[in-house]
């Protein structure tokens, strides 16, 4: 198996060629305000089929993590073993990821503050993320008992 | 609904592997064992109802099992709600005889994806696929790291889990897995998606299963001696996928015990054992918060603490469940609460009068609850 394609649509393609930019955008609605990924045509708070692209700052947090010690796809085989983790931006949307400095998951712990660090991936560039030392202290890692995230405003 | 519908039949398949047979010929003969242990002909009856197949589903499947059962019923369909489906589908089947669209429903599953493809529990999870996120374990092993470090939960409480369905289908001559672990075997058996171990996962297994459903009157009328009453039934609906959850440590479970324990009149002091969907070892630790049996972060000392043991105060899954009996999702679970309260099961819980059973399905997306009472 060859190493996986996205399924790019004329609603997610803006997404994808901003990454091969350099910047994250996630989608926020101009009737509601409520921000979301990944992308689709309506708001899923209000329904309004408003949305706008906006750009993340590449800040956000740790939410959870797990550690693939087996690989469902070839192309994976020689990284195990490697994390996907779910990252909590600053401005609300969630999303999975893999961060890049996480030693298999052994770095990572709930409320740990990442910063985006896009990476190519062939053809593809992805949103991975990279542990955040300078804003570990400012973070309030008591404050995450529930996933605020991409279903709140 | 309280006590208006009974199940009056169980049947299924040996649980394991079935080599060369395909999901309908297992869902006939899981049929033909519900018909004769319920003691009625096929012919009456005129409801067939179908949870999903898993893998490769298609469309008019419903139809095809009504087919290869020789039936034209009058209520017909299959139903996709992953596990929670089986009960969802008693539950619909108990209204739709109440509302006079049929009178006997059979409510029935099979699947093969241990010999046949297993491919839907590997599956590449949409386009975070080019992060590597790949498989059904993943999403609950997502929801387990979260859940063992928002409650600081000791993995033997995953363990615990383990070792007791493990326990009870060791003694269940058809599980599919009749194999008791310690604690010391579950900590030492491999990560799969960390910090899940092999050991927290279900079994893949072939197999089949059947119920059917009909008015307690009429059960009384045919003078089915071993009917069991519905008391109480209720669903709810996560929707958000696990990772756009506002929450991955509590879920809708919790509004479908509640409808289910409000239409039973029941308090969960009242539940003496209960069938819990144990696809992975998390998830009966969160059942039994959801259902409020214990306190959130507080199912771990309970299950540490041998609650859910046979001998405990809650025991759960009797005849091994997903963990043991079979990975067949869910309406095992239904059938091993139908002997309890029958009081003919293998590991036989003396004087529980009412038994709960949790099916969901998904990544914790959906939740259906069935409560069972004892058989007149």
């Amino acid at each position: 198996m060859s190493f996986p394609s996205p399924d790019i649509t004329p609603i997610s393609a803006p997404y994808w060629d901003a990454l091969k930019a350099g910047r994250l955008l996630f989608q926020r609605c101009r009737q509601c305000n409520h921000c979301w990924l990944p992308a689709r045509e309506a708001c899923p708070q209000c329904l309004s089929a408003d949305p706008v692209w906006d750009e993340a700052s590449g800040r956000g947090v740790v939410v959870s993590w797990v550690v693939y010690h087996v690989a469902y796809n070839e192309a994976f085989k020689s990284r195990i073993p490697y994390d996907v983790t779910l990252v909590r931006l600053e401005e609300g949307p969630q999303l999975l990821t893999n961060v890049v400095d996480s030693e298999a998951g052994r770095r990572l712990e709930i409320g740990a503050p990442v910063r985006l660090k896009i990476e190519r991936e062939g053809e593809l560039a992805l949103a991975r993320f990279s542990l955040d030392a300078a804003h570990a202290d400012s973070n309030n890692r008591n404050n995450n008992s529930r996933i605020a995230g991409a279903t709140s405003v | 609904m309280r006590g208006k519908a009974v199940i009056a039949g169980v049947g299924h398949t040996a649980y394991g592997k079935h080599p060369g047979r395909d999901r309908v010929s297992l869902i006939v003969e899981a049929c033909r064992n519900a018909l004769a242990d319920a003691g009625i002909d096929k012919q009456m009856v005129d409801g067939v109802l179908v949870k999903m197949a898993n893998a490769e589903p298609t469309i008019l499947y419903g139809q095809k099992v009504a087919e290869a059962l020789g039936l034209r019923p009058r209520v017909g369909c299959a139903l996709d709600q992953g596990g929670a489906a089986n009960i969802a589908l008693i539950s619909y089947a108990a209204m739709a005889i109440d509302a006079g669209l049929m009178n006997i429903a059979i409510v029935c599953y099979g699947d093969t994806p241990r010999t046949g493809s297993r491919a839907v529990y590997q599956r590449p999870r949409g386009d975070d696929a080019v992060y590597g996120w790949y498989s059904t374990a993943a999403g609950y092993a997502m929801v387990h790291q979260r859940y063992r470090r928002e409650h600081k939960i000791a993995d033997k409480a995953f363990g615990a889990v383990a070792v007791a369905c493990r326990a009870n289908g060791a003694q269940n001559s058809n599980a599919h897995l009749r194999q008791a672990i310690t604690m010391e075997q579950y900590l030492e058996s491999p990560f799969v998606v960390e910090p899940l171990r092999r050991d927290d996962c279900c079994l893949l297994s072939d197999g089949a299963a059947a119920v059917i459903v009909m008015s307690a009157s009429r059960a009384r009328e045919l003078g089915l001696a071993h009917a069991v009453p519905i008391l109480g039934f209720g669903q709810g609906q996560e929707s958000w996928d696990v990772h756009l959850r506002p929450s991955m440590t509590s879920t809708a479970a919790a509004g479908s015990a509640d409808t289910a324990f409000r239409m039973a009149g029941l308090r969960r002091e009242d539940i003496g054992v209960a069938q819990l969907y144990d696809c992975f070892t998390v998830t009966p630790l969160l059942t039994l918060e959801d259902y409020g049996f214990c306190k959130p972060g507080q199912a771990g000392d309970f299950a540490v603490e041998g609650g859910i043991a046979f001998d405990g105060d809650l025991p759960i899954n009797t005849s091994g469940g997903l963990l043991s009996e079979t990975g067949t999702p869910g309406l095992q679970l239904v059938i091993e609460g139908v002997r309890q309260m029958r009081g003919n099961a293998n590991l036989q819980v003396t004087n529980a009068r009412h038994c709960i059973v949790s099916n969901q399905g998904g990544t914790m997306h959906t939740h259906a609850t069935l409560i069972l009472g004892r058989a007149a």
